[in-house]
């Protein structure tokens, strides 16, 4: 039976151990975005051995490109990009002290892998509800990478924002979990 | 003949565009809705639930229902006794759905396809449009609309099939198709069938087939049967809502079929997410 979390970033190796496929977690703090163009940056300043715009040990990426936000308001509609455009990068992240990943659709088998290894998550979010996790941002400000528009690095202040866990540190996989229970075989 | 002004082109399709970001079309709802009440995972009922709380966010607050406000696809008839004074209309929509990406606080989403750059300032905010064009009888213009997201896009297949392989082969490619998507294309989907024709008919026709009324059944019967039993087959795959298992992973199947070359069965499936922003006008 699916549990629920009430979790505050940056996420500990506990936090995450407690976590398993199917938890429902309401995460409150700051939490970064990033889409592939970003995370290509990452994993260049990386490998160079340079510091990134954000500490990663701990840290909560949020796969998102919001719109444009409207006069006096943080930010605009951001729910949850397709993940897979990730995928050759979130293990070197995840060797790095990244701790969790909020995006939607399937993951491939190094991020699980990674997951399992240094101990982090894949959260889903729900995808095309963007106006509704748009208003559970409290705070939006761009801290790198400025030119790339929506893609650009923003740090997010989140208050209970609801996802789901995916993928966990223990090898599980909704997706597959949550699939095969519904299936109908001919 | 009859004359349209340019502006008033313009004018009319921003306000569409707006309009579409933030209000869910009734179809869609209502589909959603009916999936919500059948669902038989709890998982999925949740996500159910979400999404028509979010539909309803976005529509009281004026907020896009999805932060992918895609790109902007029309399908365009255009009388043949109808003139555009001022401008021609390709440019008319294209300037419409500028205006209309810009003062909705919508997001750019054009990019060159090599350097990924975004054409924002290059070719203009959200543009160039996708449109296509038929030419009919009569004075009048009818501009249907679709605010169409990259997530869905990015599942959409097309193959040519040996003829041999008849309608059984459509359904198991169709099958294929979606299974293979599995959670990435934002499901409850509508899936949309072009079979027949040539290879870029068959694409063209399964776009087309997603600006159906969501449900509405093809108007010929054995094709109608067709997508029931398409719906029955793609829903036994177990997908869900957002992909965490359930039973209502397809709202809606739409199939249009064309006439097509003895040696060929081109099929495509062109995949719309929850999502279905679709709006027309008449003018």
């Amino acid at each position: 039976m699916s549990q629920v979390h009430y979790l505050t970033t940056p996420l500990t190796d506990e936090d995450i151990m407690n976590l398993k496929a199917g938890d429902i977690v309401y995460l409150s703090g700051t939490i970064f975005t990033a889409r592939d163009a970003a995370h290509k940056r990452l994993v260049d300043l990386i490998e160079s051995k340079e510091e990134l715009p954000f500490p990663l040990q701990g840290a909560v990426i949020y796969f998102v490109g919001p719109t444009p936000p409207k006069p006096g308001e943080p930010i605009g509609s951001a729910g949850p990009t397709t993940s897979y455009r990730m995928d050759s990068y979130s293990p070197t992240l995840i060797k790095y002290g990244l701790k969790g990943m909020i995006g939607k659709g399937k993951r491939n088998q190094a991020v699980k892998d990674a997951c399992k290894e240094y101990k982090a998550v894949y959260f889903g979010a729900t995808g095309g509800a963007g106006a509704l996790l748009g208003k559970l941002i409290k705070e939006a400000k761009v801290i790198a990478y400025e030119e790339l528009g929506p893609e650009a690095v923003r740090m997010l202040k989140v208050e209970n924002f609801p996802v789901t866990v995916i993928n966990d540190a223990y090898g599980n996989d909704l997706y597959e979990e949550g699939r095969r229970q519904y299936e109908v075989k001919d | 003949m009859r004359e349209i002004a340019y502006e008033d082109i313009v004018k009319a399709v921003k306000n569409m565009v707006i309009h579409t970001a933030t209000n869910l079309p009734e179809d869609a709802l209502r589909k959603l809705k009916e999936a919500h009440e059948k669902e038989k995972s709890p998982v999925a009922k949740k996500v159910l639930e979400q999404l028509l709380e979010n539909a309803e966010i976005a529509r009281t607050e004026k907020r896009p229902l999805c932060q992918d406000t895609g790109l902007a696809v029309y399908f365009v008839k255009m009388g043949q006794d109808v003139h555009v004074t001022g401008g021609t209309l390709t440019d008319a929509i294209n300037k419409g759905t500028e205006e209309g990406y810009v003062e909705g606080y919508l997001r750019a989403s054009t990019c060159d396809c090599f350097t990924r750059a975004n054409l924002k300032d290059v070719i203009g905010y959200n543009l160039p449009a996708v449109i296509h064009y038929d030419i009919v009888e009569g004075d009048k213009i009818e501009i249907e609309y679709a605010a169409k997201g990259g997530g869905s896009e990015n599942v959409s297949r097309a193959r040519v099939l040996a003829p041999a392989q008849g309608p059984q082969g459509v359904i198991d490619f169709v099958k294929e198709v979606i299974s293979e998507a599995g959670p990435n294309p934002c499901p409850p989907i509508i899936v949309g069938v072009g079979i027949g024709g040539t290879f870029e008919k068959a694409a063209v026709s399964s776009k087309y087939a997603l600006f159906r009324e969501a449900g509405k059944p093809n108007p010929d019967p054995a094709v109608a049967e067709f997508e029931k039993e398409l719906l029955f087959e793609l829903n036994k795959l177990g997908i869900g809502a957002m992909g965490m298992g359930g039973t209502e992973t397809v709202l809606a199947v739409h199939v249009e079929k064309n006439p097509c070359h003895i040696a060929s069965l081109p099929v495509s499936v062109n995949v719309q997410c929850h999502s279905s922003r679709h709006n027309h006008i008449t003018l």
